[in-house]
């Protein structure tokens, strides 16, 4: 039996208590008196949230191992306070078997910091043109509940239709990377005055929002679960609130990085700030903030794609897209929500950790930090603010668009499954 | 200025860079075409697109400099893809030479560049962003024309300048439409609606798709752009002939000019297409003098941003 005792945290950022975890079960909030034998960890200051859950995470292994693997893609989740991660299906192979999403499954369970939840891809190789085998990745050791071919839209309306359908019974979700590809042939960043100044192709708002309307319908006529990923536009905010509205079983995120950035970064042509989708204009920013507090985006999730150094020092049209984010999300939630007052830290826990939970139908992540619970749980200090180096990124890859920015809280202490796998900023 | 990556000069640095090129301009009329002031200086001319007369304009206006200048193209060698970019101009930056010319595929390719190495970097031309010295030999040879002998110092104000075509991916409309109205112009950009860039109302321009409104208004200069249709045809405009009907300065519209207008054009020009050879070789067609001033113009940059440098 292994005692940790989490001595004083504000729970939520409420009330002071003591967490008493015995072999990976919270068993006790309220005043603990350790035993001798038991590990403390002095919270006093900190908050306690529930262990943060990803929805949108590129491990990249297979296949990608000079960006990232899995071993240190969780070493990135739990530096920045995750328990659990959803690795995306574009490695290759593809995440499009069962034998994949087992062999990822497997990779997270030995590399031990956070839970690795495989994704499986909706159609073969993410080509657009075939289903995958959805059902035999749903009914294997790998358990997959989420389905994305994400980086690439299921832009075949019949085909994402039949997602849809075939995923419905055993209460799958379709979690569509909403980019009409006739609409951004040569896109480079968003459409705006400022492409045309820079001279780059632009990559229209409609070309997401028609997506997510069309798909926000198709949802409604088969009855589904459909999840929108990384919104970045003020008009696809419209068609949420109008979807949810109705009824219609769709949720959405937003990545840190669109809470924050705003297409001017561009301006400089460094790749890091390249990303698909591309950093819009700041009116979208403050839709997007606006749309997580009120519920019409339910989750931030980090869109976490690594790249090796090569691929970003490169002209922009030959860069590749994405950014690194795991270890920054909270700091960047902090910094766009919580201090400007839009989300309280319960709201927080919600965006981060239980809602994301409850969308993958991940048991036993991102519930309440009660008694019975499993102990996943992450230690902030909301405090002062930090540059960001290299040395506060933990994958192994750099692209991070924070990098010499100076951002809020930091992550002490992350427990996953009652263990430690952070300690006072140190990853185990 | 320590680069030219960008025509976004202000009116002192653009006048700056005419004048010195009004000096320039006069070894045209000289046999012995060779000025000292680049002496040992090297110069790089790295093209990692097709280029004749933007290559060759910035060769002689090295070598009459006295700057000894290598030409490297990216085209068909292994610098060809982008990944490689950075080994090759790191490459060419540890041969010791005092500038780089570049011209590539992909907006914005010199600015990353000029982050990377120490030496100048000067823009020939950047994917669909901007062409600089277009810009300035643009503006050169229109205020040669317009003032003659006595341009030194003056600006451009008050002249008006349409520029038509395909606004949206032409570099050379980009920088017209940053340095022309910093000299006092009056600029219009007309086109296809299709061919008009985003935000084209946040520009230092009036915008219209008129092209007759704009050739009936006689401006003072008529830039014509180079179209490449046969890779927009069918999505940006219908077809040649609806092009032609629209916005080609055909011999009809040519002639409601009045002959005033001077008509200009960067080259390589479509005759018969965005252009017609009746007004491409008329009296008051700019062409000529146009490619004349690419070289005086680029002895400019080349002299304020290399001589007497000693800290690359």
């Amino acid at each position: 039996m292994t005692t940790l005792v989490v001595r004083g945290a504000r729970i939520l950022g409420g009330d002071a208590a003591d967490l008493t975890i015995v072999d990976g079960i919270i068993v006790g909030v309220g005043s603990a008196s350790p035993a001798a034998d038991a590990t403390v960890i002095d919270a006093d200051g900190l908050l306690a949230l529930p262990g943060l859950v990803d929805l949108h995470t590129h491990l990249r292994e297979p296949g990608f191992e000079q960006s990232e693997t899995v071993a240190t893609g969780v070493r990135a989740a739990a530096a920045g306070g995750y328990a659990a991660v959803f690795a995306m299906a574009n490695t290759r192979p593809v995440a499009d078997t069962v034998a994949v999403v087992e062999q990822v499954a497997e990779l997270g369970r030995r590399a031990g910091l956070a839970h690795v939840q495989p994704i499986g891809a909706v159609t073969v190789g993410l080509a657009g043109e075939r289903l995958a085998d959805l059902g035999m990745m749903a009914r294997s050791a790998a358990n997959v509940r989420v389905f994305s071919d994400d980086g690439h839209c299921v832009h075949d309306a019949q085909l994402m239709r039949r997602a849809l359908e075939y995923v419905a019974p055993f209460d799958g979700v379709i979690a569509q990377h909403a980019q009409e590809p006739t609409l951004t042939v040569g896109a480079q960043m968003h459409e705006s005055p400022l492409a045309g100044e820079l001279g780059l192709g632009g990559w229209p708002s409609v070309a997401e929002s028609s997506i997510v309307a069309r798909d926000v319908l198709l949802a409604e006529a088969t009855g589904a679960r459909l999840h929108v990923c990384h919104v970045s536009t003020a008009e696809t905010v419209d068609v949420l609130r109008w979807a949810k509205a109705r009824g219609i079983r769709v949720t959405a995120e937003v990545t840190p990085h669109h809470l924050i950035l705003t297409e001017e970064e561009v301006r400089g042509y460094d790749a890091r700030f390249k990303v698909n989708p591309p950093l819009r204009a700041a009116g979208d920013v403050d839709a997007l903030r606006a749309a997580l507090a009120d519920g019409t985006i339910d989750v931030v999730a980090t869109d976490h794609a690594p790249h090796p150094v090569e691929a970003k020092q490169a002209a922009w049209a030959d860069a590749a897209m994405g950014m690194v984010g795991l270890e920054t999300a909270l700091a960047v939630v902090q910094e766009s929500m919580v201090e400007t007052g839009l989300l309280d830290w319960a709201g927080v826990a919600r965006v981060m950790a239980s809602t994301p939970a409850r969308i993958g139908r991940l048991d036993g992540f991102g519930g309440a930090l009660e008694v019975g619970a499993a102990a996943h749980v992450a230690l902030v200090d909301p405090a002062g603010r930090t540059p960001i180096g290299t040395e506060h990124l933990h994958g192994r890859s750099t692209n991070s668009p924070f990098l010499g920015r100076s951002l809020p809280g930091r992550v002490v202490h992350t427990i996953y499954q009652g263990r430690q796998t952070v300690s006072d900023g140190v990853v185990a | 200025m320590r680069h030219l990556l960008t025509a976004a000069l202000t009116r002192d640095e653009a006048i700056e860079l005419l004048d010195i090129a009004e000096d320039m301009d006069q070894i045209h009329e000289r046999d012995q075409k060779k000025l000292p002031a680049l002496r040992g200086r090297t110069v790089v001319n790295l093209f990692f697109e097709d280029s004749t007369r933007t290559r060759s304009s910035f060769e002689i206006a090295g070598k009459w400099l006295s700057a000894d200048v290598i030409n490297v193209s990216g085209k068909g060698s292994s610098v060809s893809k982008g990944e490689d970019l950075r080994d090759t101009v790191t490459t060419i930056s540890a041969m010791g030479v005092d500038g780089i010319v570049m011209r590539h595929g992909a907006s914005g390719a010199p600015n990353v560049v000029a982050s990377w190495i120490p030496q100048i970097v000067v823009n020939a031309g950047d994917g669909t962003h901007e062409h600089p010295t277009q810009a300035l030999l643009d503006a050169f040879a229109l205020r040669r024309r317009i003032h003659g002998d006595a341009s030194r110092g003056k600006g451009l104000d008050g002249v008006r300048v349409a520029i038509a075509g395909d606004v949206l991916h032409s570099r050379v409309a980009r920088s017209n439409a940053l340095l022309l109205p910093a000299l006092g112009a009056e600029v219009t950009i007309v086109g296809p609606p299709s061919m008009l860039p985003p935000g084209i109302g946040t520009w230092q321009a009036a915008h219209t798709t008129d092209f007759d409104e704009v050739v009936d208004s006689r401006p003072d200069a008529l830039m014509m752009l180079r179209v490449q249709l046969e890779r927009q045809t069918g999505t940006f405009v219908p077809s040649a002939g609806e092009y032609i009907g629209g916005w080609s300065l055909t011999p009809e519209r040519f002639a409601r000019l009045g002959g005033e207008t001077l008509v200009m054009h960067p080259g390589p020009m479509n005759r018969g297409l965005e252009i017609s050879s009746v007004a491409a070789d008329a009296a008051a067609s700019l062409v000529l003098e146009q490619v004349r001033a690419g070289v005086s113009v680029r002895m400019a940059v080349l002299y304020r941003l290399l001589a007497g440098r000693t800290d690359s």
